[in-house]
C-alpha cells in the first residue's frame, strides 16, 4: 500500500520585539504550543509545531505577531 | 461531466495563508499604543479593522468619532477621519459630522461609561432617532482610565475602586437598553470571538440605521485584578468564552442554564427610515416650496 505523505507545510513567525508587552494571550491560545515568553517578550520555542492557525495573531492586542507560510 | 475548472482544481495548489496587514489602516508611527498588557481594546480594534477593509470602504469615507476613556484612545491610532472628543458625548459630535456630510460612514468607538453612564442620554436618542451610525461599546465591565470604578454595566458582587464590598446595582443590558430605545441593529460580541466579532462588526457598518454592538472586552489591570482573574487569558475564558452564549445555543438551553450569561450574536434587526435622510427629504421639501 502506498503511504501519501503528506506535504509539511512551513512557517516563519515574525515578532515584534518593539510592539509585544509580553501580556501572555498568544502563549496560552497556541494550541500547539509553539511560543514562549522570554524576559520582556514572547519568543518561538518550537517552529515545527506550528500549523499556522494565527490564532497568536489575531488574539494578540499589541499587533506584535504574524505567522506566515513559506 | 466535468467542467474545465473541476478538472484544473487538483492542479492548482493550495493558497498560502498570509496574516492580515494592517498597516494601511494604522498610523505611521503611532505603536506601540498605551492599553496595558492584554488590554481587550486591541484585539477588538483589529477584528474592526478587518470589518471595515472586507466592506471595501475607502478610508476617506469612514469617520470615527470617540468620547473620553482608554476605548476612546482608538482614532489616535488609525487612519480614518477621526475625531477624539469629550466624555460622554461621542454621539453628538457624531450626529453634527453624519447631518453634515451625510456620505460618511460613521463609526462611534466608546466604552461602558462613556456610552452608557456621562453619555446614556445621547445613546437613547440615538437609538431613538434611528441616524446612520455604528455604535461600538467596549464594555469591559469598568471605568479603565481612571482606575476600574464601578461602571454601569459592572455586573453584581463584582469589586472596584468605587465598590470595595461588591457592586450591589444591578447592571444595564446594553443590547435590551438599545433596542428598546430604537436601534435597528443590536448585537453582541467578544475579543475572545474574534471572527464572530469581525463579522457582527461589518453587519453593523453596512446596516443602515443606528447599529449598536455591545462588545465583550478585558481590563486586566483593574476590573481583572480587583476581582482576582489569573490573567488577560482567564478573563478572555471566563467572561467573554464561558460569560457568553451564542443566540443559537441558547435555544437550547433551560432558564436556569442561561443564567449569569449574556447571549452573543445579532439580537435585534428592524428597518425603519434614516433620520439623515428624512432630514435631507424635509430639506428638499422646503426648498421647492420657495
Ligand atoms: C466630564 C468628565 N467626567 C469625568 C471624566 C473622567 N473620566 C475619564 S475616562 C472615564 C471613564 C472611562 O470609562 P469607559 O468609558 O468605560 O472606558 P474604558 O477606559 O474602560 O475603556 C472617566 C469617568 C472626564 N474625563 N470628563
Ligand atoms: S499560528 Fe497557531 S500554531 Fe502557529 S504559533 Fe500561532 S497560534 Fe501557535
Ligand atoms: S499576544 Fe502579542 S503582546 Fe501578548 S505576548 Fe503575544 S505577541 Fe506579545
Ligand atoms: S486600564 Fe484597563 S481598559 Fe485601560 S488600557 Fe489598561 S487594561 Fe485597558
Amino acid at each position: 500500500m502506498a503511504v501519501v505523505e503528506k506535504e509539511k507545510r512551513i512557517f516563519r513567525i515574525e515578532i515584534d520585539p518593539r510592539l509585544c508587552k509580553a501580556c501572555v494571550i498568544c502563549v496560552d491560545f497556541c494550541p500547539t504550543d509553539v511560543l514562549m515568553i522570554n524576559g520582556n517578550t514572547v519568543a518561538v520555542k518550537n517552529l515545527d509545531a506550528c500549523n499556522g492557525c494565527q490564532l497568536c495573531d489575531n488574539r494578540c492586542p499589541d499587533f506584535a505577531i504574524q505567522v506566515f507560510e513559506e | 461531466m466535468s467542467t474545465p475548472a473541476e478538472e484544473a482544481k487538483p492542479l492548482a495548489k493550495k493558497k498560502k495563508k498570509v496574516p492580515f496587514d494592517y498597516s494601511p489602516y494604522i498610523r505611521g508611527g503611532k505603536l506601540p499604543h498605551i492599553w496595558c498588557p492584554g488590554c481587550g481594546h486591541g484585539i477588538v480594534l483589529k477584528s474592526l479593522l478587518r470589518a471595515v477593509h472586507a466592506s471595501g470602504t475607502s478610508q476617506n469615507d469612514v469617520a470615527m468619532v470617540s468620547g473620553i476613556g482608554c476605548s476612546s484612545r482608538t482614532p489616535g491610532y488609525v487612519d480614518f477621519n477621526t475625531l477624539h472628543t469629550l466624555h460622554g458625548r461621542a454621539i453628538t459630535y457624531a450626529t453634527g459630522l453624519k447631518m453634515a456630510n451625510p456620505k460618511l460612514k460613521v463609526l462611534v468607538i466608546t466604552g461602558d461609561g462613556d456610552a452608557l453612564a456621562i453619555g446614556g442620554n445621547h445613546f437613547i436618542h440615538a437609538c431613538r432617532r434611528n441616524l446612520d451610525l455604528t455604535i461600538l461599546v467596549y464594555n469591559n465591565f469598568t471605568y479603565g482610565m481612571t482606575s476600574g470604578q464601578t461602571s454601569p454595566t459592572t455586573t453584581q458582587g463584582k469589586i472596584s475602586t468605587t465598590g470595595r464590598h461588591g457592586n450591589i446595582d444591578p447592571p444595564f443590558d446594553t443590547c435590551t437598553l438599545a433596542k428598546a430605545a430604537g436601534a435597528t441593529y443590536v448585537a453582541r460580541g467578544t475579543a475572545y470571538h474574534f471572527q464572530e466579532l469581525e463579522k457582527i462588526i461589518f453587519d453593523a457598518f453596512m446596516h443602515k440605521g443606528t447599529s449598536v454592538v455591545d462588545i465583550i472586552d478585558a481590563c486586566p489591570t483593574y476590573y481583572g485584578k480587583y476581582n482576582k482573574y489569573a490573567s488577560a487569558t482567564d478573563m478572555m475564558e471566563q467572561l467573554e468564552k464561558d460569560g457568553t452564549v451564542s443566540v443559537k445555543q441558547a435555544e437550547k438551553l433551560t432558564p436556569e442554564e442561561l443564567e449569569g450569561k449574556l447571549l452573543r450574536g445579532v439580537l435585534h434587526r428592524s428597518e425603519r427610515p434614516e433620520y439623515s435622510e428624512e432630514y435631507g427629504k424635509l430639506v428638499t421639501s422646503l426648498q421647492s416650496k420657495k
